[in-house]
């Protein structure tokens, strides 16, 4: 407003009242700024932990598919992380049909008879490979062994093999989930054109393991 | 050429360098020098190279899981010179690693962490750690089979830290699992992140240590007095040279020797990598770390399995803070190593350690021989032989030992155990097992195992535990085989 400001005069003298307002309004526009950019900026980085990405069911085949008494390694694809995953989204899995007969497992959980293991050792996740002549799981990096039941045999792993989640579905649209009582009541052939499934979706690691409560037992 | 000092004069007059750089250039520094201190600079020209090398390949790699591996590929056959630039990379990334500790190790032992210069030393710890965290996330972007499954082992281990485990997991690989996310961070990490702090810690450690000047030599019998260092250091200074040309040149001379071998070495060797395809449905894969971090894939190999966690997350923190100690514990007194036996001998033994983790590491013995049950025969030597009559006779196993045999192949017993050196060697060697136990002894060791070894009672039928020990009975070389002392019964 008044005359131009002459650049070779010396300023006015601010008195120190003026110079305290400016100064915090100063710290409070900028600290404003920082959050209104910066909150949004973190959330973005943490992103991965505030919007987490869920487990999914993922078909593994059809019962039929798998012999009894038989540990079978299948190939699947993880629920979708980031359309160019490309071969990072495939994962694979040890599907065991422990018995024809008996459909819960040690502590009375429904299984189907099945149990399908991670390939990762439970040790330091390095993937392990099925023996069947000798019925042990061998670990390649430090010599972890299982038995077939996933129990831990010897060497550095802190527990058992993890395991999967499974269900039970009836092929055709919609997808119907089966209950472990109708799973019971039916014979060996139409349970045979059932599709195995697990949760699967999420490396499991010794605090967060692929089923909930799950403290995979030493042997 | 005139006008080419005409435009010097230009820019001199604008710029004022002369000024502001010719006094940095010609600072004192004491005449005593010598070839010991040009590792830090050594250091310095191999990150420039790995800057320049990495923009290079910046320009073909693309960091995403569909594309990584074909853009590595297409580095190594198609890109012009594409496979001496990886070369380089790789090359002068071990360089300087090598460097960095050499000029560790010579700042120890001459003590030049000490008054005033802890600072540079704490700027220089945290310079090591960002350039192992390089070393780390550049074998990631190789996005192989040792890649892929070392994140694996990262997650592995950070999915151990109490309380906050999975969460940790999950921004490390920026997801539930190791995708795309995984390789977009550690690509955003190797290339903006670090290096920018790298770069900001480099400059920070190069303005101390012009601040703070070069340390003299070490002299026994002249320990550091902070009261009285200054003085006596400008004592020093006055009668140094000039940092340029007076003591640059032997820098100089040693980073170009350091370019060219990086270079050579490169040529020669070619690239590393990448090695197997990283489809995690190929699950015969045996990941291994890049060397330098050989001696702690040892360390975890050989720690017992109740202190592993301890080691893994708590033993780090605990060599760094050891690290960033030394100033504060030992920031006074002595400076030369003559007067200083126990920094000698701790260099000493760390180098050792070094040395041999780092052999265990890359021979890994811990490790079963995957194929070795069925690739691996027994020795022939062990189931037929002859003897030394006239003619020679040939004797063979009977034929429950030879069952013995062919159980101890199938049953994967190899994977473990060597006969005659071929073979496992994460247990012992069988060829002379009966001369350390006796038949009851075999029995029991085959049925109930221990240690690292797995019980195999539920895994053989009784006849089969029957051959077996009946042949390995038999493996006891021409000595006389174990038995107990307990007297037999009448």
């Amino acid at each position: 407003m008044s005359q131009p400001v002459d650049p070779y005069e010396p300023p006015p003298p601010t008195s120190p009242e003026r110079r305290r307002i400016l100064q915090w309004c100063a710290i409070g526009l900028g600290t404003l700024a920082s959050l209104i950019l910066g909150i949004p900026i973190l959330g973005y980085l943490l992103g991965t932990l505030i919007n987490r990405q869920r487990d999914d069911w993922v078909d593994l085949g059809l019962v039929g598919k798998f012999p009894e008494k038989q540990t079978v390694l299948v190939n699947f694809d993880l629920p979708v992380l980031q359309p160019w995953d490309g071969d990072a989204r495939k994962a694979s899995a040890y599907v065991r049909h422990k018995d024809k007969t008996v459909f819960t497992d040690s502590a009375g959980k429904f299984d189907g008879g099945f149990v399908v293991f991670a390939v990762n050792c439970a040790h330091l996740g390095c993937p392990v490979s099925w023996f069947p002549s000798s019925g042990l799981f061998l670990c390649p990096c430090h010599g972890g062994v299982y038995y077939e039941d996933g129990l831990r045999a010897s060497g550095p792993p802190p527990r058992g093999l993890y395991s999967y989640e499974v269900q039970f579905q009836r092929p055709g649209t919609p997808r119907q989930v089966v209950t472990p009582e109708e799973y019971q009541r039916m014979n060996e052939e139409e349970r045979g054109t059932l599709v195995l499934q697990i949760k699967a979706g999420h490396v499991p690691t010794l605090h967060d393991p692929l089923r909930k409560g799950d403290k995979g037992d030493k042997a | 050429m005139s006008w080419l000092r005409a435009i010097g004069a230009w820019l001199e007059e604008r710029l004022g360098l002369r000024d502001s750089i010719w006094p940095v250039m010609r600072h004192p520094v004491p005449s005593g020098a010598r070839w010991w201190y040009v590792f830090g600079s050594a250091t310095l020209t191999l990150f420039m190279v790995q800057v320049i090398t990495g923009i290079c390949l910046a320009l073909v790699y693309v960091p995403a899981p569909d594309q990584a591996f074909q853009s590595l590929e297409y580095m190594n056959y198609d890109q012009y010179l594409g496979w001496l630039l990886r070369a380089i990379h790789y090359y002068a990334a071990t360089g300087m690693v090598c460097m960095m500790f050499v000029h560790m190790t010579q700042v120890f032992l001459f003590g030049a962490f000490k008054y005033p210069r802890e600072l540079t030393w704490l700027v220089g710890v945290g310079l090591l750690a960002l350039t192992l965290f390089m070393g780390f996330s550049g074998q990631v972007l190789r996005w192989d089979q040792d890649a892929f499954w070392g994140l694996n082992v990262a997650a592995s281990m950070a999915g151990r830290v109490p309380l906050i485990g999975p969460q940790v997991v999950n921004l490390l690989l920026g997801g539930p699992a190791v995708g795309a996310a995984s390789l977009s961070r550690f690509f955003t990490l190797h290339v903006f992140i670090v290096p920018a702090l790298l770069i900001l810690l480099i400059s920070v450690h190069l303005y101390l240590v012009l601040k703070k000047g070069i340390s003299e030599p070490p002299v026994p019998g002249r320990p550091v007095d902070p009261k009285t260092y200054e003085a006596e250091y400008h004592k020093v200074i006055d009668k140094g040279e000039p940092f340029f040309p007076d003591a640059v040149w032997r820098d100089a001379i040693v980073s170009f020797v350091a370019v060219v071998v990086v270079v050579i070495v490169a040529a020669w060797l070619g690239p590393y990598g990448p090695r197997s395809i990283p489809d995690p449905t190929l699950i015969q894969a045996n990941p291994r770390p890049d060397w330098y971090f050989l001696w702690m894939f040892a360390l975890l190999a050989l720690s017992p399995p109740e202190v592993e966690t301890f080691i893994m997350l708590v033993f780090p923190a605990v060599l760094f803070g050891i690290l960033i100690a030394f100033p504060f514990v030992a920031g006074k007194g002595e400076r030369s190593w003559r007067r200083r036996p126990i920094s000698v001998l701790l260099v000493i033994v760390v180098f050792i350690s070094f040395v041999v983790l780092t052999y265990l590491g890359a021979v890994a013995p811990w490790s079963p021989e995957m194929e070795a049950w069925s690739s691996t025969p027994v020795p022939e030597k062990m189931i037929r032989w002859r003897d030394a009559q006239e003619p020679p006779q040939w004797h063979n196993v009977t034929p429950e030992q030879l069952q013995g045999a062919v159980v101890l192949q199938n049953k994967n017993c190899r994977d473990c155990h060597a006969l005659d050196g071929k073979g496992g060697q994460r247990g012992p060697d069988l060829t002379d097992v009966a001369t350390r136990l006796t038949r009851d002894q075999l029995i029991r060791q085959v049925i109930q195992g221990g240690g690292n070894m797995p019980a195999y009672g539920k895994q053989l039928k009784p006849a089969e535990v029957d051959a077996l020990v009946d042949f390995l009975g038999t493996l006891h070389g021409g000595e006389a085989p174990a038995h107990s002392s307990a007297p037999a019964s009448p």
